[in-house]
């Protein structure tokens, strides 16, 4: 089996399987919210289905393709049958079951463990549905009673135990479908799957039928030839296919001479490898996205950054001063415009929509409201902004915990909501949106608000305040619930209480970057706003002078920059510089002593003042002079750098136009005394 | 496949670096350097500070995208410090995928210098010899082989942090 998995292709299972299952249960939940199955998302469901079993035949992942296939039944009597009662909170549960063990065993496949979960119960619970809503419906004919019937016997016969067996006859049996029944490939299928019941030994040509749509046509046209070994008689047998529904002809033999039957089966398999062989290239030839390394994304931005900035080293480079060279600019220019081309493109290419990581929390507030037994709607909005992906990876839990938060603490129960003048229903706004250089997500639910009380009191319980809770703004009070250790609710639920979700939430947020800011109205409901940078790679930074270094400043910490007249700037008896701004006072930082530089500038009224807020607090850098704003990509520090230690106010490095380095300053550890 | 020639490749590369060693002076003093850990020598450039950093990391440069530290060796070995002039090489080392840049006055040559030949350095104390593997006979000069680990791997850095 394993040699069978070569890895890329194994990769590209779990990949498209996992997306798949995504959109599957995105489906799900759509029926499940306007109550019926129409037509559209049957179709959905079925094809995702259909491709879940061919390709995890493929990989001969049997219970994830039986899984698959049961499902792909039901929904395929809903599509062709359209029956008129169908239970669809139960599909639901169903399918959604099923997506919970594909899921399951998707994992143990990644992990490198077989997929060995036991199917046989969501089978069972599968079939039993089919059964019903064919019943339900009236459409007990033939076809049901033989389904039903083979499928118990499954139940009985595990395949393992039929390994064993030496089967007494083989048989050859051609059959013709109907002329206009259609998709002869997938009732070729269902006459295979039910063969499996009886037999292990089984082959059959055109061997393609899971994954290949044309072998109906094949099927058509040629007919469906069965090579199989069965202790069934000859009358048995016979019996078995004048059951197949929609057969117009069949041609059964007994195979006296087994040889012939082995010759058979070898030519077959062979056949099938070249098969399988072709299948995977023209597959490969029919998709329109490839799934790329990330890393090899972050070399290609290393190397589109290098080439900037050599570019830039040609054009700008000092030999060429005081010639005229018209025509050497024209084409300078032209590569100049390629290159900022090439970087926009390269940019473009990390940056996923936020789509799928929001369509995730559908399932987590559904699951949820059963078992709280609560009646909630997520309303989603913004889904197609895009961010980096590094930084998406880094958001799916912060929102699973806040999205849980919410559904626990945050919505009432119905009966409270009732009770309180509130629609029953509550709702949680998932939503993204671009400011600036920042993507804000907000997580908004129209549940009770935050306790300040509570909160306060189990601070002080914790003993995790740092004020006297008098001195405490509201906002002060509110963000406590991001500290460690912090968790109001008393119980712990399966969902939340135990206090560390907030911590996780920020620091997950941290280590992209982004920050973190609750709003609440009691009685109303609480907004939380997450503010993500777009991408991690590239900032917009403003370039500063300080003697021979150069520093860059992130623009979105600057607030504004101005050249101080001697009269503003006042000492405290410590010595510590400060500046009178509009009524507000700064603190002033000398970067060039804070960091011990050389410079000629030390007078305040010859250099300049930044003014860099975070959060709220807002210090003033002293600079020798701005250079301009522009776009930087951000690198790290070498690790040797960093393991040595960890240097106060400095976010990173970069590269200048002129290939020499900047230092990114960290405005929120300046700011922190 | 690949991964046996993978592994062909590089026995045989280690087959030819073995015993070789690049020399570089110090002032009068000859350094070998174990010619494996060398990716490549560059001429002195531009240079950026950085704040808060032992006195013998010099800052960062820019080696074509890649940042690497720069270490001025004389600072290291607590030599005085010497202007850069033309002579002055950077040269960039790799250990176990740490890459850094050492100032040297000038590099020499590349050299063969059998394991027989090399001899332990004396225990005298192990403070100035903490940076030594060993030492080198060619003809009649001595050649100080450097550990790189060594001068890579920082005790000083705890002292560093107690001192700020």
């Amino acid at each position: 089996m394993s040699d069978l998995n070569n890895d890329p292709m194994l990769e590209a299972y779990i990949f498209e399987t996992t997306q798949q299952i995504e959109q599957l249960e995105q489906a799900v939940i759509n029926a499940e919210t306007s109550g019926e199955y129409n037509t559209e998302i049957v179709a959905a469901i079925f094809r995702i289905m259909h491709t879940i079993k061919g390709s995890s035949a493929m990989m001969l992942f049997n219970n994830i393709a039986i899984v698959a296939h049961k499902t792909e039944d039901i929904f395929y009597f809903i599509r062709e049958n359209s029956p008129k009662s169908v239970d669809v909170s139960e599909l639901c549960d169903l399918v959604l079951e099923g997506t919970d063990f594909i899921k399951l065993e998707l994992e143990k496949i990644k992990s490198g463990d077989k997929p060995d979960g036991d199917e046989e119960t969501l089978l069972g619970r599968l079939k039993e549905f089919l059964v019903d809503l064919k019943k339900t419906n009236g459409y007990e004919n033939d076809l049901t009673t033989k389904d039903s019937k083979a499928s118990s016997n499954k139940f009985y016969i595990s395949p393992s135990a039929n390994k064993e067996y030496s089967y007494k006859y083989s048989y050859k049996i051609k059959l013709q479908f109907q002329k206009d029944c259609e998709m002869e490939n997938i009732r070729a299928y269902m006459i295979i799957h039910n063969l499996q019941d009886i037999t292990n030994e089984l082959h059959f040509i055109p061997n393609d039928i899971i994954d290949n749509n044309e072998s109906s046509e094949l099927i058509k046209k040629e007919g469906f030839l069965i090579y199989f070994k069965s202790n069934n008689t000859y009358e048995e047998m016979n019996d078995f296919f004048s059951h197949v529904a929609f057969l117009e002809v069949y041609e059964l033999t007994e195979l006296k001479d087994s040889r012939e039957f082995e010759k058979l089966v070898t030519e077959n398999q062979t056949k099938q490898k070249l098969e399988k062989v072709n299948d995977k290239k023209v597959n490969t030839q029919h998709s329109k996205i490839i799934s790329v390394n990330v890393q090899k994304l972050d070399a290609l931005m290393d190397l589109v950054g290098e080439l900037v900035i050599s570019g830039a080293m040609v054009t700008q480079n000092p030999d060429l001063k005081g010639l005229n060279l018209e025509n050497f600019f024209k084409a300078a220019r032209h590569l100049e415009k390629i290159s900022s081309e090439i970087q926009d493109v390269v940019m473009s290419i990390r940056m996923v929509p936020l789509g799928p990581t929001f369509f995730k929390m559908n399932r987590i507030v559904r699951d949820m409201c059963r078992s709280l037994n609560k009646d909630v709607h997520l309303d989603i909005i913004g889904e197609e902004t895009e961010v980096d992906k590094n930084i998406i990876d880094n958001l799916g839990d912060p929102l699973m915990h806040l999205v849980r938060n919410c559904l626990d603490h945050g919505i009432e129960t119905v009966e409270e909501r009732i009770a309180n003048g509130k629609s029953k229903e509550g709702t949680i706004t998932l939503e993204a949106k671009n400011s600036g250089s920042e993507v804000l997500v907000i997580v908004k639910d129209n549940g009770k608000g935050l306790n300040k009380e509570k909160i306060l009191n189990k601070a002080i319980k914790n003993k995790i305040l740092t004020k006297s809770p008098e001195e405490m703004t509201d906002k002060e009070i509110y963000n406590l619930i991001f500290l460690p250790g912090f968790s109001t609710k008393e119980n712990v639920t399966e969902y939340s209480g135990r206090g560390v979700g907030m911590d996780v939430v920020t620091k997950n947020l941290e280590a992209i970057g982004g920050s973190i800011q609750v709003e609440s109205i009691s009685g109303k409901g609480t907004t939380i706003i997450l503010k993500i940078p777009l991408t991690l790679a590239i900032i917009n930074g403003m370039n500063t002078r300080v003697g021979n270094s150069h520093y860059t400043l992130p623009i979105t910490s600057i607030k504004e920059s101005f050249r101080p007249t001697k009269e503003e700037v006042f000492k405290d008896p410590s010595g510590n510089e400060m500046i009178l701004i509009r009524g507000g006072c700064y603190r002033i930082l000398r970067l060039h002593e804070f960091y011990n530089v050389n410079t000629s500038v030390k007078r305040l009224d010859e250099g300049i003042l930044i003014m860099i807020e975070h959060e709220q607090k807002a210090i003033c850098l002293f600079v020798d002079e701005l250079l301009g704003e522009q776009p930087v990509v951000v690198k790290s520090l070498p690790d040797f750098i960093k393991k040595i230690k960890k240097i106060r106010g400095l976010a990173g490095c970069t590269l200048l136009g002129d290939g020499s380095i900047s230092l990114i300053l960290d405005a929120e550890d300046l700011i922190k005394d | 496949m690949s991964e046996i020639d993978d592994k062909v490749e590089s026995n045989h590369e280690e087959d030819t670096q073995k015993g070789k060693f690049l020399t570089f002076f110090l002032g009068k003093e000859s350094y070998g350097l174990d010619i494996k850990y060398v990716t490549e020598i560059i001429g002195i450039q531009a240079i950026t500070e950085v704040p808060e950093l032992p006195i013998y990391i010099k800052g960062i440069i820019n080696l074509r995208g890649k940042i690497i530290p720069v270490m001025d060796v004389r600072l290291r070995f607590k030599k005085c410090e010497k202007e850069y002039n033309d002579r002055t090489c950077v040269i960039v080392i790799d250990v176990k995928g740490v890459s850094i840049g050492m100032i040297v006055d000038s590099v020499s040559e590349v050299i063969v210098i059998p394991d027989s030949e090399i001899v332990s350095p004396p225990e005298v104390s192990q403070k100035t010899n903490k940076y030594i593997k060993g030492i080198g006979k060619v003809g009649n000069e001595v050649k100080l082989i450097l550990d790189c680990h060594k001068i890579l791997s920082d005790d000083d850095s705890e002292n560093l942090n107690n001192f700020q």
